[in-house]
């Protein structure tokens, strides 16, 4: 019955057909599809990258590549997960979840939304190619410090135009998800009544607009340095390399948020839909929520406590990152709270969520010992710091994705995925996902600084394990892969109200949901 | 059939390899020691936040199932537990930002040094003058770790003796002496860290950063350039052989007498 209404809708608007459907679309959904397949594409090929890095460090002595490679490889690794691979999968749940969970019938400004995304393409082919040019991709870390940065070849130019680009396509992103969020809620849903996942993305969206102009800023400021004769950054021209990397860490804290809050946002619908319970302290997620946002403001300079600040500002950004943890805290004593008492069940979102609470609450163990200065001087660029942000990002970001993917899959195609081979994937993933990054405390501590292609051999055996578990974690995401083709391909079709325990306006629709999700605005009491 | 020991060794809890050091040094200078209880104290906070929460995460997992027949409760706010678990968190970090405070103000001290020490980064090597003495040198990778690092050098890097941690040019320091050290660099930035002597500190083109290191117990303390500094940033190792004031003084008196012979041989 619902695809007759699906046929319909899409006669009426003369949808192309086949590739130019995908090209000119500006249907929230198509768009969210989009979003979530490249960024499936990025996460393997920067998988890929991670693999050639994790074969190299697999013994001591270069075995694979050449220094000037690898260097290349933990650059790109980083720019392809972070701004293609995170960042365009929570923009693609946005895309998927707001109209659908706020009772819209797509987003506000759907013109923009397929040109955000047709920008992605090709800012990464450009960023791409320039590992074929002659002097190689770039090398100085996805940090881009000067003046290491500066000698760079000629893909210098071509990796700030991308990131420009990237920067265009999240910062037009952003303004639709506010101006969405802002205008297009059901009647009756007051901006306290919001889906919890919606209040995150509202705030991400704020910082998304806060931070990338300062990094567009900062790489404009890099390439003048380079090819029109400034001194911004070079101190022979009466300029201060320290300069960028506070620039660089104004723009890039708030960024580690943008990686986080939504991510936040999913575990706190999964959490209370699985434990058949409300989310506990809903009003104090919002206000956390946004206390970590506007923290993240001010205090940038711990990324950078060895540059030599004077003593009251390693004191200051000391006291202010010890700060976070309160609200950070808040949330995950929240999450507990909300199973407390509950009636629980594991299906694999839950799964991926728990684990979720737990990995990243390790991570912000480490990022708490991190803050303190003192110890930071011997935590700083070592493995441990390499650790601490694997444990936020990947079983905290990544697996926070794959969790709403799980969750949400049924809705979007009216499939149910196979439960035991979600939980397979999901024993793999978090076994390998330790694997890898656990040892890397252990090597950080002991003294293996980071971004090195060779190592003494006393760090020999946790970097062998390490690579392991590296290449069990990725093996384990073609069993990704499969689910995803297997639940399209199978006969098993989804209810409309998947999990017995979730509440929200998306539940309401049909599995798939209509090509314009709510025609008639739904009233919310 | 190193690779199957590999495997083998993650299953075996065993200490059939040789290196499984898993926690940071305590090193032999008053900083490095601070920095390492530092480190500890927030470690053993963390495992005490993290005993209590998984512990009430796992106790819930294991009994408010719905295969045990648990029923939700209906709770879902309450301001008292939320004022309680904001406040408690925040009183402990107030507990430890007290020491770390003091800690800071304490390794920020650089007055008073005994000898002055000045490092400069190059790509890819070290520079070290001492101010006071007149004495100054490069101090670079041995050539042995140099020629087994290389790809398809056909060397086992096992058999290299301290493989990529050995240098041509030894940093000699005097024990219980407060040394002052002033790092810049010349081309990109680099971060000069020997993990036993305490934190690292920049070497960046344009700034003098200062950092002091007080050894107390002879020996040699190696580290290694932190800070990505390009294509050779992994092969700048450090050495610094801590000797007794006397013995250091003779050092640096053979060191001068050296210079005066080359200075010489390069004069005639």
């Amino acid at each position: 019955m619902s695809t007759n209404v699906q046929d319909i809708h899409e006669d009426h608007h003369h949808t192309p057909s086949g590739l130019m459907r995908w090209i000119t679309t500006t249907n929230h959904k198509d768009i969210g599809s989009l979003y979530l397949w490249f960024s499936l594409l990025m996460f393997f090929v920067g998988g890929f990258m991670a693999l050639i890095i994790r074969a190299e460090l697999f013994e001591p002595g270069l075995q694979l590549v050449v220094p000037g490679f690898f260097n290349q490889m933990t650059t790109m690794h980083a720019l392809i997960m972070i701004f293609g691979a995170v960042m365009p999968a929570f923009v693609g749940l946005a895309n998927w979840q707001i109209p659908i969970m706020i009772g819209a019938p797509d987003m506000a400004l759907p013109r923009l939304n397929n040109w955000s995304f047709w920008i992605l393409p090709f800012a990464f082919t450009m960023l791409l190619s320039t590992l074929f040019f002659d002097s190689g991709g770039p090398a100085a870390g996805w940090t881009l410090y000067p003046p290491l940065s500066l000698q760079g070849g000629n893909s210098m130019p071509f990796v700030i135009l991308s990131i420009h680009l990237l920067g265009i396509s999240s910062i037009l992103g952003a303004i639709n998800v506010i101006a969405t969020i802002l205008n297009m809620r059901a009647p009756g849903m007051t901006l306290m009544k919001m889906p919890i996942f919606i209040w995150t993305w509202l705030i991400t969206a704020f910082l998304l607009i806060a931070a990338m102009p300062v990094l567009a800023g900062a790489i404009t400021m890099l390439l003048t340095d380079r090819f029109f004769g400034t001194s911004f950054f070079t101190a022979s021209g009466g300029g201060d390399p320290v300069m960028f990397q506070h620039i660089f860490w104004f723009f890039g804290h708030p960024e580690v948020y943008i990686l986080i809050l939504p991510a936040f946002g999913i575990v706190s619908t999964i959490i209370p839909a699985f434990s058949r319970k409300k989310l506990f302290g809903y009003d104090s997620m919002v206000y956390a929520t946004a206390s970590i946002a506007l923290l993240s403001f001010i205090v940038w300079a711990h990324h950078m406590f060895t540059v030599g600040m004077p003593l009251a500002g390693e004191i200051f950004f000391m006291l202010t990152t010890m700060l976070i943890a309160v609200p950070t805290g808040i949330k995950v004593f929240n999450w507990v709270a909300t199973m407390w008492r509950g009636s629980m069940t594991f299906e694999t979102p839950m799964l991926f969520a728990l684990a979720f609470i737990i990995l990243f609450t390790i991570g912000g163990f480490s990022g708490l010992m991190l803050a303190m200065t003192p110890a930071d001087f011997q935590y700083h660029d070592t493995y441990f710091v390499v650790a601490h942000f694997h444990y936020v990002l990947v079983p905290g970001a990544v697996f926070a994705i794959i969790a709403a993917v799980y969750y949400w899959l049924p809705k979007w195609t009216g499939k149910m995925y196979s439960e035991s081979l979600g939980k397979l994937h999901f024993w793999l993933t978090t076994i390998f996902v330790n694997l890898t990054f656990f040892p890397m405390h252990f090597v950080g501590l002991a003294g293996m600084p980071r971004r090195i292609p060779d190592y003494p051999v006393q760090f020999a055996d946790f970097n062998a394990i390490a690579s392991v578990g590296a290449f069990g974690f990725g093996l384990s995401q073609l069993l990704f892969i499969y689910i995803l083709y297997n639940t399209l391909k199978r006969d098993v079709t989804a209810e409309d109200k998947v999990w017995d325990g979730a509440e929200g306006l998306e539940w309401t629709l049909s599995s798939p949901p209509p090509y314009h999700s709510f025609e008639k605005a739904p009233r919310v009491e | 059939m190193k690779r199957i020991i590999y495997l083998l060794a993650l299953v075996l809890p065993s200490q059939i390899l040789a290196d499984w050091q898993v926690n940071m040094p305590r090193g032999v200078t008053p900083t490095s020691e601070i920095a390492y209880d530092i480190h500890m104290l927030m470690f053993w906070v963390t495992v005490v936040i993290g005993v209590l929460v998984f512990g009430a995460m796992i106790y819930s997992i294991i009994y408010h199932r719905k295969s045990v027949g648990h029923q939700p409760a209906k709770f879902h706010e309450s301001t008292k537990v939320e004022i309680i678990w904001t406040v408690i968190p925040f009183l402990i970090l107030v507990a430890c930002a007290i020491p770390a405070t003091k800690a800071l103000i304490m390794m920020e001290d650089t007055s008073d040094a005994g000898i002055t020490l000045k490092v400069t980064g190059y790509q890819w090597m070290w520079e070290y003058e001492y101010l006071e003495d007149g004495v100054n040198f490069f101090s670079k990778i041995d050539n042995k770790s140099n020629n087994a690092r290389r790809l398809n050098s056909g060397k086992d890097v096992n058999n290299v003796e301290n493989y990529l941690r050995n240098v041509d040019n030894e940093v000699v320091l005097p024990t219980d002496t407060k040394v002052r050290l002033l790092l810049t660099a010349s081309d990109v930035i680099h971060a000069w860290w020997v993990p036993e002597l305490g934190g690292k500190k920049d070497a960046i083109p344009g700034y003098v950063n200062e950092l002091w290191i007080n050894i107390k117990k002879p020996g040699v303390y190696r580290g290694a350039c932190a800070e990505l500094c390009g294509k050779d940033h992994g092969f700048m190792p450090i050495v610094v052989r801590a000797v007794p004031k006397l013995e250091y003084e003779k050092w640096v008196s053979l060191k001068k007498d050296n210079r005066v012979a080359e200075s010489q041989n390069i004069g005639r």
